[in-house]
């Protein structure tokens, strides 16, 4: 519960739990669109049981979101009544699910930063926050797992799955910074215990990707310049897309229950 | 139903091969003794080619059957309902897998069997060639395609095949699970706005006469019946299935306060079973010839799928050999 809310501003905690939540929704629709059309139907599914585990985290995320906030809004009036801008889901998890390479490649660098993310929000000083991350953490441990398998093969399997998988690193690593990214709601947090600092996390998800990228066979990009934009609302082109999708039949029939 | 082509009068079904008299004496005794037939098990023939071809067929109908919900995912209405639907067409995928694990015993690769489907040899069920057009699509397929499905797989968990009546008991479970939600889907509909209702009432009469088709031809005309009821694959007729069905959706159609659309629809004191109309048979071997609203759709969909995921089977399969081989070396050393 948001006992918290006395030290920290409902504001700040808002706006942690749309980012968590929006992040896990987006990544969950994305994984979603693979149902039918995967390369084998054990990935078929594999990624909608990945998919269900976001969209169940981004369930918790956002109820508790509409609770902080105090207005009214339950999961379904955050997820299908914000528009784009008012989004805070991380750029990497819009983008469009490419090929298997891509989807997988950023599964694995999504969750190669999660399971440390989450595992060390299980000691988050708000209660709700830590019971949620104590069930993701063992959803990403699987995430990586599989995705980290996969990257292997494809990274050391034919020389076309290599040159896929190269390029899904090399398009994907600009957006990485993100998960870096701490404004000052999230600095209010950190000194809060609420949230965790995600630089104490920065040698751990080298060391991860390190470690499957160098078995892969395939090559880390040098650092550069980073996207940035989602936290804060100015997203890529695609969004906007995903969610008009996702929102019609709620904005075509507003007020109804389903 | 999801093997409805087997009725195809065209495909004729081999005899016992002479010598074998007493072998299928013996299989015989066994089928009328109610035993299981297991994979190891000697069988005819012909009862191994038709589990084959009607296993592999239910098979490819569950998998052909996540394409027309697949097409809601991205939008159902709340989260709740996103995450039930890719469950149950996550479901619809662990059929498939299972029941391609059954065929297999028979001597038949997953790969051989899917081919067949890409090459147009192997038929899936017609009733996914037709269009999810609203969420209340959603609310039928489960209500109505997954209820005709649960009638006639009930009996197959009887079926004399050992793999295939096991891998049924599971499957009617979760189709029973599927069958409720798609009701339940339908119940809110009904309960709310003028609009929804509507939706509800027009997917009905959109879904209503291709769900009564699943259970094939009539009796006289259904070719393959008489000896698939001897092997005790089949247990219940055709006719009888499609009694059932109607028997129990009827008053759950009232219940949800839709019309069924069919004029001549009337209980019968008589005989305690609802009368229906004439069925569009000429619409259903239209259909089933490929001339459906989605047959080309959904065959598309499926082989851009396959050939999308070539390279990515392929690199499994390089990695694996990568690594047998660097075992061999280790070894060697």
């Amino acid at each position: 519960m948001a006992a918290e809310l006395e030290i920290v501003s409902r504001e700040a905690l808002f706006d942690l739990a749309l980012r968590l939540g929006d992040t896990s929704l987006v990544l969950g629709h994305r994984l979603s669109e693979w149902a039918g059309h995967g390369p084998l139907l054990e990935e078929d599914i594999a990624l909608s049981n990945l998919g269900l585990d976001l969209i169940g985290q981004a369930r918790s995320f956002l109820s508790y979101a509409g609770e902080v906030e105090g207005k009214g809004r339950d999961e379904d009036k955050l997820a299908f009544f914000r528009n784009a801008p008012e989004y805070k889901n991380l750029l990497m998890v819009e983008l469009p699910k490419g090929d298997f390479a891509f989807t997988m490649v950023r599964q694995l660098l999504f969750s190669a930063f999660h399971l440390p993310l989450f595992r060390r929000m299980i000691n988050s000083t708000d209660t709700t926050i830590a019971a949620i991350a104590a069930k993701a953490e063992k959803e990403m441990s699987y995430h990586l797992r599989h995705s980290s398998q996969w990257v292997v093969r494809m990274g050391d399997g034919t020389e076309e799955s290599h040159a896929r998988c190269q390029k899904a690193v090399d398009d994907l690593w600009p957006y990485t910074g993100e998960v870096f990214e701490v404004d000052n709601n999230a600095r209010e947090l950190i000194e809060a215990g609420i949230w965790v600092d995600p630089e104490y996390l920065r040698d751990e998800w080298n060391g991860t990707l390190d470690a499957v990228l160098n078995e892969a066979t395939l090559k880390k990009p040098e650092s550069g310049w980073m996207q940035s934009g989602g936290i804060s609302g100015t997203h890529s082109e695609h969004l906007g897309h995903l969610l008009a999708e996702m929102q019609s039949v709620q904005r075509a029939y507003p007020g109804l229950k389903w | 139903m999801y093997t409805q082509a087997l009725n195809d009068p065209s495909s004729k079904i081999a005899t016992v091969e002479e010598g074998e008299e007493k072998l299928n004496d013996y299989f015989m005794e066994r089928i009328s003794a109610d035993e299981k037939i297991e994979p190891n098990d000697w069988m005819p023939a012909s009862y191994r080619k038709t589990l084959i071809r009607q296993i592999s067929q239910h098979a490819h109908s569950e998998v052909i059957g996540m394409l027309p919900e697949g097409n809601w995912i991205t939008r159902a209405p709340t989260l709740r309902r996103k995450a039930t639907l890719l469950a149950k067409v996550q479901d619809e995928g662990g059929h498939g897998l299972y029941l391609y694990a059954a065929a297999e015993t028979l001597g038949i690769s997953r790969e051989e069997m899917q081919q067949q489907l890409l090459d147009g040899k192997a038929r899936y069920s017609s009733i996914f060639n037709y269009p999810t057009l609203t969420w209340a699509d959603i609310g039928s397929i489960g209500w109505l395609v997954d209820g005709a499905a649960i009638m006639n797989q009930i009996p197959l968990c009887r079926c004399s095949f050992g793999p295939y009546a096991r891998a049924m008991v599971r499957v009617c479970k979760e189709e029973s699970f599927h069958q409720r939600q798609g009701y339940e889907i339908l119940l809110a509909l009904c309960k709310g706005s003028a609009e929804q209702k509507a939706m509800a009432q027009e997917s009905l009469d959109r879904w209503w006469w291709p769900s009564i088709m699943m259970f094939g031809p009539h009796d006289a005309n259904s070719t393959h019946s008489d000896q698939s009821m001897a092997w005790k694959i089949k247990r219940i007729s055709n006719d009888d299935l499609r009694q059932k069905f109607i028997d129990a959706t009827v008053p759950q159609a009232h219940h949800l306060g839709l019309e069924i659309p069919d004029p001549d629809l009337k209980f019968n004191e008589k005989t305690g079973h609802w009368d229906f109309g004439k069925i569009d048979w000429d619409e259903f071997k239209r259909v089933l010839a490929g001339n459906g609203p989605c047959n080309r759709e959904r065959m598309e969909a499926r082989t851009k799928a396959h050939n999308d995921g070539d390279w990515v089977r392929k690199a499994a399969l390089a990695h694996a050999a990568k690594q047998a081989a660097r075992k061999s070396t280790r070894k060697a050393a």
